[in-house]
């Protein structure tokens, strides 16, 4: 058997190398290799997807993407690897943790823990559906687009607006255009603050609009079409959502 | 029932610089006139005379023995309580007897039973705003034995316990040097909070205070935490509640460092003007991370704490301006008891 990949992601470095230090302690009993370390979610991907890892080690408390986010952004891989939660200090994951007997350790860790958990993980356990959505319930703040076998996160922040066409949802950023296997339904419900349906197919990010206007054409009737930041493109808006979506246009 | 009156405080004369003791003086004197004059009227006409009469010979007396009191005060808190009582039964009785020729030639205290009259109501009038002030103190005493335990929940978050700790071991092998003075960071700062917090201390010691945490969050946030000191030499003997800025700090570090990426600064400026002491901080403020719980508890024990040392003297506001989180605390400037 080949030793297996370990990645460690965690915020602070003083909290990685510590990890560094017990994974070596727990090498004669379980040969592995730490494949690299990461600062944030963002950069755990990038190595994750590079390495080929087996096991993430992923600190919960981190900012702009928490480790139960990172985890689930995970999940979008082929082959996800098996997450271990660290985490100093949250009773309520912990509590969730315990509910949904998901592996994982408190710092300061202990080596005989990680031994445990490391060898449990191993052996393949993964994680059932569902389960870090139930455990998070804040909206996530990217999204995990799948694209030649890489997974890509886009910040919501840049998201100008997402439309459904045929089997896919179109994610549009000012750079370019993602592809997304999600339905504009879930979206809605997860980021109703962020975004608002100006269509049955198009959601489009509240701080993106720059105003409407009249004329665009759409179902063979002129009405009021949105006028986005930093995109040419204009948006119509259906006449079942204008009630709605006037409230914004103030 | 030992224990429980042992948390009372021994009785104490209020502090009569203290603006909140000065308009509960006014207030509770006058009202006690206004009765008085009440009580011997028949008609309303009468009252009005009557409420004439009184205040032109009781005011000036009252602004007299406040202003005495007010320059006594430091004299007067080194005595005993009783001591210090009759001290103010003989400023009040010297008072009203000086003024006495004033009020006849004002044609107030016209009252036929004279000097001596106006001396038993003075009496009178001290001893019921003496009474009130004792009251006051028995019921606000179990508020201060409950503000030292208030200063010890607003303690240190158990999430930077832990880190702390996880950030120690890794130095342990490494640099074992670091380690030990982190340690001793640590004990110091627990030591701190643990102690009796009932006493105002010096905000010298409150600023070292400080200066350990942040030690031990930057052994852990390196770059990511930056602090600007702006420290005028003349506050730091001024005595403050403990505990009134570290949590504060703790904050700016949870608040506004943890949740970015990006390198953040925290801001502490700290000036004496005039008889004022003003403490602001300010951190990055971020929109998104504002569910974090725990930063309106602190505020709210840090205003209750500034509000029992030192009444409507102390205020601290908060407000978000140009993407930063500000907090501003204001209270007189003391350098003793």
């Amino acid at each position: 058997m080949s030793p297996i990949k370990v990645v460690i992601v965690d915020d602070e470095q003083p909290a990685r190398s510590r990890l560094r230090e017990l994974l070596q302690d727990c090498l004669t009993e379980l040969p592995h290799v730490v494949a690299g370390e990461a600062a944030n979610g963002v950069e755990g991907m990038r190595i994750v997807t590079d390495t080929g890892a087996d096991v993430v080690l992923v600190d919960i408390h981190m900012p702009e993407m928490s480790g139960i986010e990172f985890a689930r952004h995970l999940q979008v891989l082929e082959h996800p690897p098996a997450v271990i939660f660290v985490t100093a200090h949250d009773q309520y994951a912990v509590e969730a943790f315990e509910v949904n007997a998901l592996d994982y350790l408190t710092k300061p860790v202990r080596a005989a823990r990680l031994l445990a958990a490391l060898k449990k993980a191993a052996k393949g356990a993964r994680l059932a559906r569902g389960v870090l959505e139930s455990i998070d319930t804040a909206p996530r703040r990217h999204f995990s687009v799948a694209e030649r076998g890489r997974v890509t996160l886009v910040p919501v922040s840049e998201v100008i607006y997402l439309r459904a066409e045929l089997k896919y949802v179109t994610l549009r950023t000012r750079a370019r255009e993602h592809l997304v296997e999600e339905s504009l339904t879930q979206i809605e419900q997860e980021f109703g603050a962020v975004f608002v349906r100006v269509h049955r197919n198009c959601l489009v990010a509240r701080r993106w609009i720059r105003g409407f206007e009249r004329g665009a054409e759409s179902e063979n009737e002129v009405g009021w079409s949105v006028v986005l930041e930093g995109l040419d493109e204009k948006l119509p808006v259906s006449r079942r959502q204008w009630a709605q979506v006037k409230s914004i246009a103030g | 029932m030992q224990s429980i009156r042992q948390n009372h405080l021994p009785d104490a004369l209020p502090d009569f610089r203290n603006l909140g003791v000065i308009s509960r003086i006014l207030l509770s004197v006058n009202a006690l006139a206004l009765l008085f004059a009440l009580a011997r009227s028949r008609e309303v006409a009468e009252f009005a005379a009557r409420a004439t009469e009184i205040a032109v010979s009781l005011e000036p007396v009252l602004l007299v023995v406040l202003i005495v009191l007010y320059a006594g005060s430091v004299l007067l808190e080194r005595l005993p309580y009783l001591q210090g009582l009759l001290a103010v039964f003989a400023v009040v009785l010297a008072a009203t007897a000086a003024l006495f020729p004033l009020q006849l030639q004002m044609g107030g205290g016209g009252d036929s039973r004279g000097l001596a009259w106006s001396l038993v109501c003075a009496a009178f009038v001290t001893g019921a705003v003496a009474w009130y002030f004792h009251l006051r103190n028995r019921a606000f005493s179990p508020a201060i034995s409950e503000a030292r335990l208030q200063a010890l929940q607003a303690r240190i978050r158990p999430h930077f316990l832990f880190n702390s700790l996880n950030a120690v071991l890794s130095l342990i092998r490494k640099d074992p040097k670091r380690a030990e003075s982190a340690l001793e960071d640590l004990a110091e700062l627990f030591r701190t909070v643990m102690a009796d917090n009932r006493q105002l201390i010096a905000l010298r010691e409150e600023l070292s205070l400080c200066r350990q945490y942040l030690n031990l969050e930057q052994l852990r946030l390196g770059d990511r935490l930056r602090v600007d000191w702006r420290l005028d030499p003349a506050a730091e003997e001024a005595l403050v509640p403990p505990m009134v800025l570290q949590p504060l700090v703790e904050n700016a570090v949870y608040h506004g460092i943890e949740p970015g990426i990006a390198p953040g600064l925290i801001e502490v400026r700290i000036e004496r003007r005039n008889d004022r002491l003003w403490l602001q901080l300010s951190n990055p403020y971020h929109e998104d991370y504002q569910h974090r719980q725990g930063n309106r508890m602190a505020l709210a024990n840090i205003r209750e704490r500034l509000q029992l040392h030192f009444d409507v003297e102390a205020s601290l506001n908060t407000r978000i301006a140009d993407g930063r989180y500000e907090i501003g605390i204001a209270m007189p400037f003391r350098t003793s008891l």
